[in-house]
Formats: C-alpha cells, sequence, structure tokens
C-alpha cells in the first residue's frame, strides 16, 4: 500500500557515517578498533556509554567504548567475535566505513560520586573494555581521584586485553593492578583464581571508596557479596549490565530488565537503584 | 464540530465517495471472521464486526517496514510512508491502543517512522455493534471513547450518528453537507448505546480494580500462577502478535544481489518468543517460559502503567482466541492473584 520515499529527516534509526582508522588483533577472539567520524565532530561519550555500529547488510549492535572522551581525534572499540555484526567486523580494514548511533545509555560516575574518592575496578573478562574507558579518564584527570585499584580476572593468561597499558598502570603513582587467571600456562607466573580471590589482597577504606563492577552475569553474584562482606554499602557500587540493546532508544523491548529499559537507565546502574528489579542479575 | 446523522444509504454514499477519492482501510470479512484490509466498495465494509483477527497496529507499525536504504559505503538513508489514508471502522478499545502506541512511539525519542505514518491517517471509529466472544473493554474503560477519533460513527436504530472529534475529521463529513444535524432523540440514543456496551463487553469479569493492578502485581512476583500457566505456553508468540498494545520489534538488513543495495527493516518481534532477550554469545537473560509469559503480563499491568499512566491492555480479548493453550485469558490471571495474594 505505502510507498517508501527517501527524506532527510531527523531519524532516531539512521547511523551516521564513520571511518575505520586501525584494526588491531589483540587476541584470538578480539580486535581493537580506532574510528572516527566522519563529520568530524568527536563523540561527545562518557565513560561507560555505547554505540550502535552497523555494518550496512549485516545489521547493527550495541558496543561499548573502550576508549575515554579525554583521547580526541578517535574513540575505540575490542570487539570480540561472536554475532554477525561482530564477526562482519572482525573482516573490517583501516579506511572501511561503517554507520554509528549514540552515544547512548548511562555513564560511570565520573563525573559525580567518583569525584574524590577511592576508586576500585573490578573486571572480568570482556567486561573489562568499557571500564578501561574509565580507567583513562580517572588517569588523565588524577587529580579529581584518590587511589586507584583495579583487580582484573580472565580464563586464561592469552585473553588478557590491553596489556601494554595495564604495565604502564601498575607502574603508575597511587595505581594498584592486580591481575589473575582461572587457569595459567605454563609460562604465567601470576595469580591463579576467580577474581574473588583478589579481594582480600585489597586494602580498602570502605567509607571513601567508590566501587565499579563490569563482567559476565556469575561475577556480578559472588562480587557483589563480597563487597557487601567488605563492608561497602550498596549506594557505593556501580554495576554495568550487558543486554540486547537493538534499537538504543528505548523502543524494540529487547533489554527491559522488568520495568527498566537498560539502553536508557544503563548500561551503568547504581547497584542500589537495581534492588527492586529481580531480573537485574538473572 | 458537526454532529450528524446518517442513514445507511446516505452512509453507503458517503463511503463510495471517500472510496473514489483516497486510499481508505475499512473492515471487511475474512471468511468468518474480520480484518482490515484496503476498501475497494462500499458494500465490502461490515461496521457490524465483533472483533478483528489483527487490530489495526500494522497500518501505523507493518508487520515489515523498510526503515532505511543502504547502498554499500555510501551510507544510510531514511524512508518515509508518504501516502494519506482512512481508517474506517476502528473500536473504540482499538483506538485506544492507538493512542497508548502514539505516546510510546513519541515519548522520549521521537519516532518519524511511526509518526509519518500516524499523522497521515485520518482515524473514523466505530462503536461496536457485536460483542466478541471474549472482549472485556467494558472491565478496562475502553468499551466507549470521547476523544482520539477524527469521526465516531455510532448505529442507533437504523441510522447512523457521525460525530467529528477534528479538523481532518469534519472536513471528512464535509462531503455529505446536505446531511441533516443530529437531533436530541437521536444523541439520547447514542447515550444509551454507549451505556449498553458498558455492560455487553464484559464476556470476563475482571475482579480488580484497575488502579489496583500495578500494586497487586507488585506483590504477585512470586505467585505459583506463573510457573503452573506457563508449563502449557508453547512460545510461539501469537499473544503477542494479536495484541494491539505489542509494539517490541526487531530490526534486520535484507540485502540485494550485488551485496551492496539493501534495506534495513523493522519487523514484530515478542517477549514470548525463546530468543527475545538473547544476547550475542547465546547467554539468555529470559530462558524460562514463565519468566517471559510474567513478563507480558507485567508490562501491560505495570511497567506500561509507570510510564504512560494507563494499563496496558484494552481488553479487546484477541489473546483469549488466539492461545493455542488457552492460557492467556488476563483477567482469568489478575482474578486469581486477587483472591490468593
Amino acid at each position: 500500500m505505502a510507498r517508501a520515499k527517501e527524506a532527510q529527516v531527523t531519524d532516531i534509526y539512521r547511523p551516521e557515517p564513520a571511518t575505520v582508522l586501525q584494526a588491531k588483533p589483540v587476541t584470538e577472539m578480539e580486535i581493537a578498533f580506532a574510528f572516527r567520524l566522519d563529520s568530524g565532530r568527536e563523540l561527545g561519550h562518557l565513560p561507560g556509554q555505547f554505540v550502535e555500529i552497523s555494518i550496512a547488510g549485516m545489521g547493527e549492535a550495541p558496543i561499548s567504548i573502550s576508549s575515554s572522551p579525554t583521547r580526541k581525534g578517535s574513540f575505540e572499540m575490542v570487539v570480540r567475535r561472536v554475532g554477525n555484526v561482530s564477526g562482519a567486523m572482525h573482516r573490517l580494514k583501516p579506511g572501511d566505513k561503517v554507520g554509528i548511533r549514540g552515544p547512548f545509555g548511562t555513564h560511570f560516575p565520573v563525573d559525580g560520586a567518583m569525584q574524590g574518592k577511592d576508586v576500585l575496578f573490578i573486571c572480568g573478562g570482556i567486561g573489562f573494555v568499557p571500564v578501561r574507558s574509565a580507567i583513562q579518564y580517572v588517569l588523565d584527570n588524577r587529580k579529581q581521584f584518590g587511589r586507584v585499584t583495579i583487580l582484573y580476572g580472565t580464563k586464561s593468561p592469552a585473553e588478557r586485553l590491553f596489556c601494554d597499558e595495564t604495565v604502564a598502570w601498575a607502574k603508575a603513582e597511587a595505581v594498584t593492578y592486580i591481575e589473575t587467571v582461572d587457569r595459567g600456562d605454563p609460562k604465567w607466573k601470576g595469580s591463579v583464581g576467580v577474581i574473588t580471590t583478589l579481594l582480600p589482597k585489597v586494602k580498602l577504606k570502605p567509607a571513601d571508596t567508590v566501587v565499579i563492577v563490569c563482567g559476565p552475569p556469575i561475577m556480578y553474584k559472588f562480587v557483589l557479596i563480597e563487597l557487601q562482606n567488605m563492608g561497602l554499602r550498596r549506594e557505593q557500587v556501580y554495576v554495568s549490565l550487558e543486554r540486547h540493546m537493538k534499537c538504543g532508544v528505548g523502543k524494540c523491548g529487547h533489554c527491559q530488565i522488568n520495568g527498566v529499559y537498560v539502553c536508557q537507565k544503563g548500561p551503568v546502574f547504581r547497584y542500589s537503584d537495581l534492588t527492586p528489579i529481580p531480573e537485574a542479575f538473572r | 464540530m458537526r454532529t450528524v446523522k446518517l442513514s445507511q444509504q446516505a452512509l453507503d454514499q458517503w463511503v463510495a465517495g471517500l472510496i473514489r477519492t483516497q486510499a481508505v482501510i475499512g473492515v471487511q470479512a475474512k471468511g468468518d471472521r474480520f480484518e482490515f484490509a484496503p476498501l475497494g466498495r462500499s458494500s465490502d465494509l461490515r461496521l457490524d464486526y465483533d472483533v478483528t483477527i489483527l487490530p489495526p497496529k500494522m497500518f501505523f507499525q507493518p508487520a515489515r517496514e523498510p526503515l532505511l536504504a543502504f547502498d554499500g559505503a555510501a551510507g544510510f538513508k531514511t524512508l518515509l510512508s508518504d501516502e494519506p489514508f482512512v481508517l474506517l471502522g476502528v473500536h473504540p478499545y482499538d483506538l485506544v491502543a492507538i493512542l497508548q502506541m502514539d505516546a510510546l512511539f513519541a515519548a522520549d525519542n521521537d519516532d518519524i517512522h511511526y509518526r509519518s505514518r500516524r499523522e497521515k491517517a485520518v482515524i473514523v471509529a466505530c462503536d461496536v455493534q457485536s460483542a466478541s466472544p471474549n472482549g472485556f473493554a467494558g472491565c478496562m474503560g475502553t468499551a466507549t471513547v470521547s476523544q482520539g477519533f477524527d469521526v465516531l460513527l455510532t448505529r442507533v436504530a437504523d441510522i447512523y450518528v457521525a460525530e467529528a472529534g477534528t479538523a481532518a475529521g469534519a472536513a471528512l463529513l464535509a462531503d455529505i453537507a446536505k446531511a441533516p444535524e443530529a437531533d436530541a432523540v437521536n444523541l439520547a440514543r447514542r447515550e444509551q448505546v454507549w451505556q449498553d456496551n458498558q455492560k455487553l463487553l464484559r464476556k470476563h469479569d475482571l475482579r480488580v480494580s484497575l488502579k489496583e493492578l500495578p500494586a497487586l502485581l507488585e506483590r504477585s512476583y512470586d505467585h505459583p500462577v506463573w510457573e503452573e500457566k506457563a508449563r502449557r505456553c508453547f512460545s510461539c508468540g501469537s499473544c503477542n502478535l494479536v495484541c494491539p498494545t505489542c509494539y517490541c520489534f526487531d530490526v534486520q538488513d535484507e540485502v540485494g544481489w550485488d551485496l551492496k543495495r539493501g534495506v534495513r527493516c523493522r519487523t514484530w518481534d515478542g517477549c514470548l518468543l525463546k530468543d527475545f532477550a538473547t544476547v550475542a554469545g547465546a547467554h539468555n537473560f529470559r530462558k524460562s517460559r514463565a519468566e517471559r509469559y510474567r513478563h507480558r503480563y507485567y508490562r501491560k499491568g505495570k511497567y506500561m502503567p509507570e510510564k504512560i499512566g494507563q494499563i496496558a491492555c484494552v481488553g479487546c480479548g484477541r489473546c483469549i482466541s488466539a492461545c493455542v493453550s488457552k492460557i492467556a485469558n488476563p483477567v482469568e490471571v489478575y482474578n486469581r492473584l486477587q483472591e490468593e495474594s
């Protein structure tokens, strides 16, 4: 019945063109990308936010931004090959075009609750990707934050991300960086064990600390209990939830947890705000 | 605004005139049931229908809707429908559903695709003449409407009363400039139809007050009814499909033979379908049928009311009729919770 007609209007679903600046394999499963919007404008995100990236013909996927807005000129993503769009992204080369919508969602409170506080980052697996944006931001605005502690766990040594950067972070002043793996390999000399085994090694001032947690669903279950045992209140803890944020604009329904659209009220939540939302930690 | 009276013959002539000058979607028979479809002849219009198989949402959010066109690296262009149409014979409960969709698609982020279709539509609503076997609009406050239509038709005795609700509706009625104004007797009879329909459209009797429903659900999250009902759920999504207030969608790219040009299409989706909450990597955040089944009732009775201030069930009863397992009766579920929570 209806004839489709071309038009240029404000369309919440229309991506804007961007160019791949860099596509560098960092593990067997992940490639680190850098992009620039063709319009020349900065993306204008805050740490923890995501974009919808389009590969024409393959579709769209929500991907966290891994770089800090303090690093101008481009924005970065680390993408694991798991679906159609991320699979197609693994074939991108510098100079290729993609579509970008966003940034969308809430951010880690770098401009709010984290200000002036000690910050404890707890990351599991690919959950390190959005948190890296916040870590960069904190280190680029060092005087605005207290002591920084970074705990990072992966399944194996080969799956660790941002290895050059974490070496530098470990040496930085007033930063503690500890990593662990579930299973070591013959060359591995570091900690072995799940991420909660690192928590007793951390010295905290519970009243003066904000905690950022990002990892797979199973990790939240154990880490959040441990944090409470350590004397941290739910109000001091921020988590980033993974859901299928298909449209990014609060319409399609896929990312809903109970009554909340994660693409709008999340992906970053204050843990205490999730108490009345039983679907948050399924 | 004008309120006129039309004989059946005058109505037929009016509809025939509309068909000559613009696209008209009207209710017609489909086998022994009814559907909204492009209307070719005024004699095919069946304003005496009970309920249509599918609600009229498909004319504002088509089951398959191209949103964007792309051409390789050349980027994306917005596709919009530009054809005006008249939607003829919308029952009050379906009109309420459309008004809810208006609010939801406009809220927070304006959806130009929905809005461009909606703004080009003129809605001629029609009061119910025969009740469907499962309708309960009378319990949901949606058996009649006082606004939201461009024109409202009501059959009183052997004539129709036609009221214009907007300028667009008045323009549509301008074609029948000679029609006499409805008199006091016609209007009193129309009032009676409205009162009768409140009682007629109660094939299931909701014993929960609409105001109490969100609070009732709030305390019923772990009630055994979700598990019990969902045990017989096929996860077919029929309840989503026929629901006038279900609008969740999927988006897929369709590529041409050159593997460069194509369209990005929106299609209907449903929260009862198994993979609705699955993310890349196959983790399903709503794995069990009971969780999916419960989610739909919470969306209608709690989450949407929190968002738009109205229960997102209009009592059309289509889900009750469409469910193969006979587990999708909202009245039965809500009444049971009322008794046991």
